[in-house]
């Protein structure tokens, strides 16, 4: 670039290749880039060396923000930091008290499930991370964090703050790492409603502050105030973490699905400190297909046949005959994307009360852990074989035509 | 040149609230489309797609993207610059925000051809404030480089 700025260059019309042939040129290598970078990631390790080109001016655009929290920091009065120390000395407590059964509970929970030991917790180790104040892309939810492959991290790992889920790394480079957040458009987290087990997915919707769960019929029982916390399933995240509360639920008699608002219990707009966390494989609330290895960047566009409906094992007999009620419901022709995949089995279960009784009884049936997906369970539980009894609070009989 | 292309893209990606961030113009844009209406044979084509391949890295974007949809309105704008240059303010303005308006829109069609479809009615606020503010633009790059 600087040779053709060169002042000699431009004293000579017509020396060099014309304009319309250099953008042929360009426009040829910048599709071919495109088709690289879409298909089988060839890029990859060019995108590594050229984030780590790219970290230093981040970091220096980050740097005057970072002093002024520096600057901020170092001249705080000491009744601030007092209160501030109070503050975090009460909140140690909090949880103190909160944990103190923890051990008798994780003993008694090995004993239920006839362990000889209690299990190690699932979050194996964590980092800190700070963010590096960045813009990104304003209208897509990313960060960057100031961690990247040399201190371990990989692509599609969870990050949470203290409150809750908050993302999972999309592109790492050597020294930062791209974070895509629960609330971008994009995402899309497997999620249990804590209170009755029912499963979904929650897809961000492009505000900080509101996650959607579109895949929930008219008549399921949602309420405001449920904690949603992650499946486990996915592959990403392990079984049982916080993600949002559940803010705002509309039926509308007029339409076959709920709309439902959740708000993240992370604290989303106020980022400084990440934790990317690691867990472990072999733990039974481990993420579901971890050791497939799937990231969500690729099942979005190609699929993952790991996550393509399994036969449930336990169950077998009665999988299998729901699965021979509902042939349509299970169709693989439309696990295109990874959104879309649950879309047939909630509208199936969606189709009359009895069925969505039945999917919103799924976990008290017990198939919850037989079932490998929870295309799978759906399928389980709209069988004509599973006598659910209704939970208390779901579908008002005859609510959905 | 170069270093204004620099400053365009440190303006581009500065923190800023979300609001403001939304109504930003897209400066690494406007600063290459002045190099290239103004002296078309020193940049040109190279800056723009060296520019929009900065860009894709930085915005985390399809590798190619934004260096596709600048070297595509860099062409025009390096074709057309004798037209351009010579029509006043106003127009250039409009012809500005046709411009982005490409660019913008051939992020919009990658971005739903590569499976990151981005629907906001927002991104095209841009496009506006970027010919608001091309006057403004033109005047400070033009003290920058000459005294003429």
């Amino acid at each position: 670039m600087a040779a053709f700025a060169a002042g000699s260059y431009r004293s000579l019309p017509g020396r060099g290749p014309s304009p319309g042939f250099r953008f042929t040129l360009y426009a040829i290598l910048s599709t071919a880039f495109m088709f690289l970078d879409q298909r089988h990631g060839w890029l990859e390790q060019a995108r590594y060396y050229l984030s780590a080109a790219a970290y230093p001016l981040q970091l220096a655009v980050n740097s005057p923000p970072a002093a002024w929290r520096w600057l901020e920091q170092s001249f705080e009065t000491r009744a601030a930091l007092q209160a501030e120390n109070a503050a975090l000395r009460n909140r140690e407590h909090a949880l103190e008290l909160r944990s103190q059964r923890f051990e008798a509970l994780a003993r008694e929970n090995a004993e239920l499930r006839g362990l000889r030991d209690a299990l190690p917790p699932v979050a194996d180790r964590w980092i800190v991370a700070e963010v590096v104040n960045v813009d990104l892309n304003s209208l897509r939810q990313r960060v960057l964090i100031d961690r990247g492959a040399r201190n371990g991290l990989f692509k599609g790992q969870a990050v949470m703050d203290s409150y809750g889920l908050l993302g999972q790394t999309m592109r790492v480079g050597p020294w930062s790492a791209e974070v895509i957040l629960l609330t971008d458009p994009e995402h899309a987290v497997p999620v249990q409603i804590e209170r009755t087990g029912v499963r979904t997915i929650a897809v961000g919707t492009g505000d900080s502050q509101s996650l959607a769960l579109p895949y929930l019929p008219a008549n399921a029982d949602v309420m405001p105030g449920d904690l949603l916390v992650t499946s486990g399933l996915g592959g990403v995240f392990p079984q049982g973490y916080p993600v949002a509360r559940v803010t705002e639920v509309h039926h509308d008699s007029v339409q076959p699905l709920a709309q439902i608002r959740a708000q993240p219990l992370a604290q989303l707009d106020k980022l400084h400190e990440v934790m990317l966390v690691w867990f472990r494989a072999d733990h039974p609330a481990a993420p579901i297909g971890l050791a497939g290895g799937g990231t969500v960047d690729s099942d979005l566009t190609e699929g993952n046949p790991a996550f393509q409906p399994l036969p449930a094992p336990a169950r077998a007999g009665s999988a299998a005959a729901a699965r021979g009620a509902a042939p349509a419901a299970l169709k693989p022709s439309r696990s295109g994307k990874a959104k879309a995949k649950l879309a047939p089995s909630q509208a199936a279960s969606g189709k009359t009360a009895a069925s969505a009784r039945a999917a919103g009884s799924a976990k008290a049936v017990g198939s919850a852990k037989a079932a490998g997906s929870s295309k799978a369970a759906g399928a389980t539980a709209a069988g004509p074989s599973v006598p659910g009894p209704a939970p208390p609070g779901s579908a008002a009989p005859g609510a959905h035509p | 040149m170069v270093l204004s292309a620099l400053a365009g893209l440190i303006l581009s990606v500065l923190p800023l609230p979300e609001w403001l961030a939304v109504v930003r113009p897209a400066f690494l844009v406007l600063a290459v489309l002045y190099w290239s209406i103004a002296a078309p044979r020193a940049g040109g084509l190279t800056l723009g797609f060296a520019s929009g391949l900065a860009l894709d890295v930085f915005r985390g974007a399809v590798l190619g993207q934004h260096a596709l949809a600048l070297t595509t309105i860099t062409y025009v704008a390096v074709r057309e610059h004798q037209k351009i240059r010579s029509k006043p303010a106003f127009q250039q303005s409009l012809i500005v925000f046709g411009a982005l308006a490409v660019y913008e829109f051939i992020l919009f069609a990658i971005d739903g051809w590569s499976g990151h479809p981005l629907t906001s009615p927002l991104r095209w606020i841009h496009t506006v404030t970027g010919a608001l503010v091309w006057p403004l633009a033109t005047a400070v790059l033009e003290r920058s480089h000459s005294p003429r």
